[in-house]
Formats: C-alpha cells, sequence, structure tokens
C-alpha cells in the first residue's frame, strides 16, 4: 500500500547523515561546491543530490535558533509531473514513490515545470541529459525496506508507514503538545496531499517552504481542458462542414440565378 | 514552368541570411555535442527559456494563418483571399517545421522526438500537442503540396490533392484550434507559479484567440512585403479586409483580456509598478490598444503604412504575450530561491538562425515555385 513519511522538524539536528546516505544508495559523485553565505550545502538540490538539508537561521531576541529542513521529492499523491509528462516517463506507484523511467523521457522538462515545489532536476552538463530526483527508494521500499535516508536517521526524524498512519502520527504530536508545533501538516493538502508529510514548531513560511502551492489535486486543472478535446474538435467539424455546405449551396444558387 | 525571374536570390539579405544560418548551424552542432548547459543559461530553476517561449510558442501562433485563410477560402468560400492562400499555408508549414526544429534543439534526447507518437500519456497536454504538431504538419505538407507537383508537372497528383481538399482543410482547421489553445493549455497546471496577469483557466482560447490576430497580421504583413520584393501590386482589398477581421478579433481579445484582469488580480495589479506587470502593460499597450486604434477605421485601414505598423505591433505584442506567459510571468516564482534567467547569446543566435532559415525558405520557394498564382487555381 501507500507508503508515507513525516519529517518532524523539531527533532532534525542538521547531521546531514540522511543526505549521505543518499548519495551512497543512488551511487551519486560529490560536487564542487560553493559557499553562499550559509550552511547548506550545495545551494540547491541537483542532479547528483536528492536529497539536502537546508539551514534556517533565525534570530529570536540576539539568540540564534536554527531550524533544519530535509528537502527530497513530497511524492505527490496525484503529481502534476506524472500527469504533464507526454510519454509517461513518470508515474505513480502503487506503493507510493513517483518513479522515472529512463527508456521513456525525451527530456522535454515539463515535469520540472509542473512541479509545485521545484524538485526535477537536469543533468545540464550532459550531451545526453536525463531527468533526476529522489526516487523515495522505490526499490528498496519493493523489498520492504526503509528508504536509505529514513532508515539511517539517528534522531528519528522520519516517521514512515502507510499515508493514513502517517497523517494520524503527525496529528497526535500536534494534538499532544500543541504548544510545542503550529497547527499545519505541511503535505496534508498542498498540491491536493503528499507522501511527504511535514510538522513543525515554527511557521512553514518562515522557514521557506513554498506558501503558494494551490490546495488543490493539479492534473485535475489541465484535465478539465483535456476532457473538453474531444467536444471542441466535434463543435470545429459541425462548425467548418456547416459552412462549407452553406457557401456551397449559395454558391450553386448564384450560378442558377445567372443561368 | 520557369523560374520567378523577378526574385533575385542572390542578394546582400540574402547572404546575410545565408551568414546567420550557417553560424546557427555551427552552435547547433556544438550544442549536440556539450549538451544545453554549454549553450544556453537554463537552469533548475529555468527549465524552459527562449527556445520555447519564442520558438515554439511564437512560431506556432505565427503559423495561424495558414489554417485561417484556408479556411476562409475552402470551407467559408471567400475567394478574394486565394491569390494569399499559397504564401500563408506554406508560412504556417515552415513555422511547424521550424518549430519542431526548435524543439528538438530544446529536447535533452532530440533523437526520442517521436516517443509521444507510441508511448501515449493522455492526460498530458503536452502529449496533445505533439500529436496535433505531428498531425498538423502533414496535413500543411499535403497542403502545400500542389506548388512542387506543378513544378514537377505531376498532374494526377496535383488532381488527387484537389480532389480530397476541402476534407484536408476541414481536418487542419480543427487540428489547428485545438493546438492553438493546446499550447496555452500547458500552463494550466501552474497556477502557483504563474503571475495571476496571464494565469486563468481561459488561457487555452486567450492563446487561440490571439494566434488569429497574429495570423492575421502575418498574412497581411507577407502580402505587403512579398508585393514589394516581388514586385506584384499589393492588393488593397485583402489587406483592408484583413485588417478588418482583425480588427473584430483585437476586439474580442481585449475584452476578453479586460474582463480576466478584473476578475482575476483585479485592474490595480496591472500598475503594480513591478518589472512584471510593466511587461503586462507592455503587452497591452503595444500589442493590443495602439493596433486597435490604428485599424479602427475605414480610411485607416485602406492606408497600407497605417496597417502595417498595426501589424507589427501585433506581431510583436504577441511573441511578447508567449514570453510573458512563459518565463517573466514565471520569473518571481522561479527566481525566489536566487535563481535567475536570460537567454545565452547563443540561445538568440541560434533562434535568429531559425529565423533566418524560414525566410530563406520562403524566398526559395518563391523564387522556384508557383507561390503567387496570376490565374485562380481550380478546387
Amino acid at each position: 500500500m501507500a507508503k508515507s513519511v513525516l519529517v518532524d522538524l523539531t527533532r532534525c539536528i542538521g547531521c546531514r547523515g540522511c543526505q549521505a546516505a543518499c548519495k551512497e544508495w543512488n551511487e551519486q559523485p560529490a560536487r564542487k561546491t560553493v559557499f553562499k553565505g550559509e550552511y547548506s550545502n550545495p545551494v540547491r538540490l541537483n542532479s547528483d543530490t536528492y536529497t539536502r538539508i537546508r539551514f534556517s537561521e533565525k534570530d529570536d531576541k540576539g539568540r540564534p535558533v536554527w531550524s533544519f529542513i530535509k528537502e527530497q521529492c513530497l511524492h505527490c499523491v496525484e503529481p502534476a509531473c506524472a500527469s504533464v509528462c507526454p510519454v509517461a516517463a513518470l508515474t505513480k506507484t502503487p506503493n507510493g514513490p513517483v518513479v522515472y523511467d529512463y527508456d521513456r523521457c525525451i527530456g522535454c522538462r515539463y515535469c520540472m515545470l509542473a512541479c509545485p515545489f521545484q524538485i526535477p532536476t537536469f543533468e545540464w552538463e550532459s550531451a545526453r541529459p536525463w531527468v533526476q530526483k529522489c526516487s523515495f527508494c522505490s526499490e528498496r521500499i519493493n523489498d520492504g525496506l526503509l528508504p536509505a535516508c529514513v532508515k539511517v536517521c539517528p534522531t528519528t526524524t522520519m516517521f514512515y508507514g502507510e499515508r493514513k498512519e502517517v497523517l494520524a502520527e503527525a496529528q497526535k504530536r500536534i494534538a499532544d503538545n500543541p504548544s510545542k508545533y503550529v497547527n499545519h501538516i505541511y503535505g496534508e493538502k498542498e498540491a491536493g496531499g503528499t507522501s511527504w508529510i511535514y510538522i513543525s514548531n515554527v511557521p512553514f513560511n518562515e522557514l521557506g517552504f513554498r506558501r503558494n502551492v494551490p490546495q488543490i489535486r493539479l492534473p485535475d486543472l489541465t484535465w478539465s481542458y483535456i476532457g473538453k478535446v474531444p467536444a471542441l474538435f466535434g463543435v470545429v467539424l459541425i462548425a467548418g462542414a456547416g459552412s462549407w455546405i452553406i457557401t456551397r449551396r449559395k454558391e450553386a444558387e448564384k450560378k442558377e440565378e445567372q443561368r | 514552368m520557369k523560374n520567378n525571374h523577378e526574385i533575385k536570390l542572390m542578394t546582400p539579405f540574402t547572404l546575410l541570411l545565408l551568414f546567420v544560418i550557417g553560424l546557427g548551424a555551427v552552435l547547433v552542432i556544438y550544442r549536440l555535442a556539450n549538451g544545453l548547459g554549454a549553450v544556453t543559461n537554463l537552469n533548475d530553476d529555468f527549465p524552459w527559456g527562449l527556445w520555447i517561449g519564442f520558438d515554439m510558442l511564437g512560431g506556432v501562433a505565427m503559423a495561424a494563418g495558414g489554417f485561417i485563410i484556408a479556411g476562409a477560402v475552402y470551407l467559408l468560400n471567400m475567394k478574394k483571399y486565394k491569390p494569399i492562400l499559397r504564401p500563408a499555408v506554406l508560412t504556417a508549414f515552415l513555422g511547424y517545421l521550424l518549430a519542431v526544429l526548435a524543439l528538438m534543439l530544446d529536447l535533452g534526447q532530440p533523437h526520442r522526438i517521436w516517443h509521444p507518437a507510441v508511448m501515449w500519456q493522455v492526460h498530458s497536454v503536452m502529449w496533445v500537442v505533439a500529436m496535433h504538431v505531428i498531425f498538423y504538419t502533414m496535413t500543411l505538407a499535403i497542403e502545400s503540396s500542389p506548388m512542387l507537383f506543378e513544378k514537377l508537372k505531376w498532374q494526377s497528383a496535383v488532381n488527387l490533392v484537389n480532389k480530397i481538399i476541402v476534407p484536408v482543410v476541414l481536418f487542419g482547421v480543427m487540428l489547428s484550434v485545438l493546438h492553438q489553445s493546446s499550447l496555452g493549455a500547458v500552463y494550466l497546471i501552474v497556477p502557483g507559479k504563474l503571475s495571476p496577469l496571464w494565469s486563468t483557466t481561459f488561457l487555452p482560447y486567450l492563446f487561440l484567440v490571439s494566434a488569429v490576430m497574429m495570423g492575421l497580421s502575418m498574412v497581411s504583413l507577407e502580402t505587403t512585403f512579398s508585393s514589394k520584393a516581388f514586385k506584384h501590386k499589393t492588393d488593397t482589398g485583402i489587406i483592408s479586409g484583413l485588417a478588418k477581421g482583425n480588427f473584430i478579433v483585437i476586439c474580442l481579445y481585449l475584452i476578453l483580456k479586460l474582463f480576466f484582469l478584473v476578475k482575476g488580480p483585479g485592474i490595480g495589479a496591472a500598475f503594480a509598478g513591478s518589472k512584471t506587470a510593466n511587461m503586462f502593460l507592455l503587452e497591452m499597450v503595444v500589442g493590443i490598444i495602439i493596433p486597435l486604434v490604428m485599424l479602427s477605421s475605414g480610411s485607416l485601414r485602406r492606408n497600407l503604412s497605417s496597417v502595417t505598423t498595426a501589424n507589427i505591433m501585433v506581431v510583436g505584442g504577441v511573441l511578447l504575450n508567449r514570453m510573458n506567459v512563459s518565463i517573466s510571468g514565471m520569473y518571481g516564482f522561479q527566481s525566489s530561491t536566487g535563481s535567475s534567467y536570460w537567454p545565452s547569446l547563443i540561445e538568440i543566435i541560434i533562434t535568429l538562425a531559425i529565423v533566418a532559415l524560414g525566410i530563406f525558405l520562403f524566398k526559395l520557394t518563391a523564387k522556384y515555385l508557383n507561390l503567387f498564382p496570376e490565374t485562380e487555381m481550380e478546387y
């Protein structure tokens, strides 16, 4: 059944063990880093980095307050990326992961455009580039194992299970500790619901989470148009054929009169 | 059939075109060998840039004249426009071929461009777009083929095309209406990313209406320019007729744009003073309001220079609209984590080379094929 993960941001200590484990499991090379005046490294998810910890430093009356935000594909319940892919290279599997099929991809990058979280990345430096993103360790899940990042986390920041259980756990933690947590489960409704959800002690908009993510299933937006395509086709056909018949008849009448 | 001797092939302008095409060809080889990162300024936050915004979205909108004139002549029996049928259809054909060329350069795996034809995904607008491109390019090839068959003296082939032309044109109109609107539908999935100045569920139909504007303007410009270049007499009846049609379409577009501005973010959003808002205003004023005024009376529509200026502004305005939807309107969201995008010099040169190739092929066809038939065709 559809697996899900709760990320409890209050538990993360920013050790980046998940980041290293992910690279190791996916056999991705290190990249030369750039210093941009912050601790997050690399500065963005890229085609060699499926997950990273973003460091957020806030000032609370002269005292620094840190938050560590785990970034990876959120594996939407109804993923926009999979719905827009013209060759079905991205698909939502029954187990939860949104997975990528190298044999189909044409490299159009519509998935990157459509993703409300800016997650899929591209191998810009390659002459035969692929789209890259977290696979939710699909093969590991299929074999009954934990995703690499979840497995390695030393502080149980990530709670793994069925989406229902995971949502219930998030609700329970907030209910048990309402003064600690903000009353918002990020990913419960965002983009129509995601497989990876977050709870936090700091409001999500202060942590750089995307705020203007529509709270609807995004593929429905496109379907509202595509569903009409056959009807539109028919309307144009009837209008076109109709006007041809009428103008031809008029022409014939004219010729008749001239005679 | 003899060549069109009025048309000189080896002019300084043609040499310039060939130079730009040659430069573009070298850069295309470099792009294929080294990947998109080496030649474009695209990045993970800006996956689409100039080649999609200008070459693809703009090129296809520019081609709309083909289905409008074909439909007017064959389905609505407006015989007046028959002299411009061939150039209009040829422009559409070249527009589609070049848009496909640009798309191939933009794809990570260009050799897999055929995948959508066999790997179906009916929920994807991009798949719908791909199928339209395949079928409509074939349709346009059939519509333009009599020119070539006449040259080759294949009379039976000409007769065959003339026999099936009405259903072919009707199919072409159906595909075009769907295709132009589908390109707008590509952006339905990003309501959180695209500025509300452009984002509306009506976007597909706005793309359709503006493509009709651009198509009419392109056909009109072509008629004017080619009659100058190829020393034909400009038919002012055709020009003013196209201008009148365009006036009505631009009116409709303005009403729709204002309606969705008021219904969506409100009029104030257009005057927010931000770069995005200013781009919206520029598109509205240059591409819609000024040309509308310039085409507003019968005497203005008979004035060739007034119509030409208005046409250029419409074409520029719709091109700007496509780039606003695909780049400016998304810029705020996509740059929010510090990324930026401005097309690289190579992106610009390759785009210019594609445009130059279009003009050169048009000229070549005008010289060697019967693009401007003096006598009426049979149909």
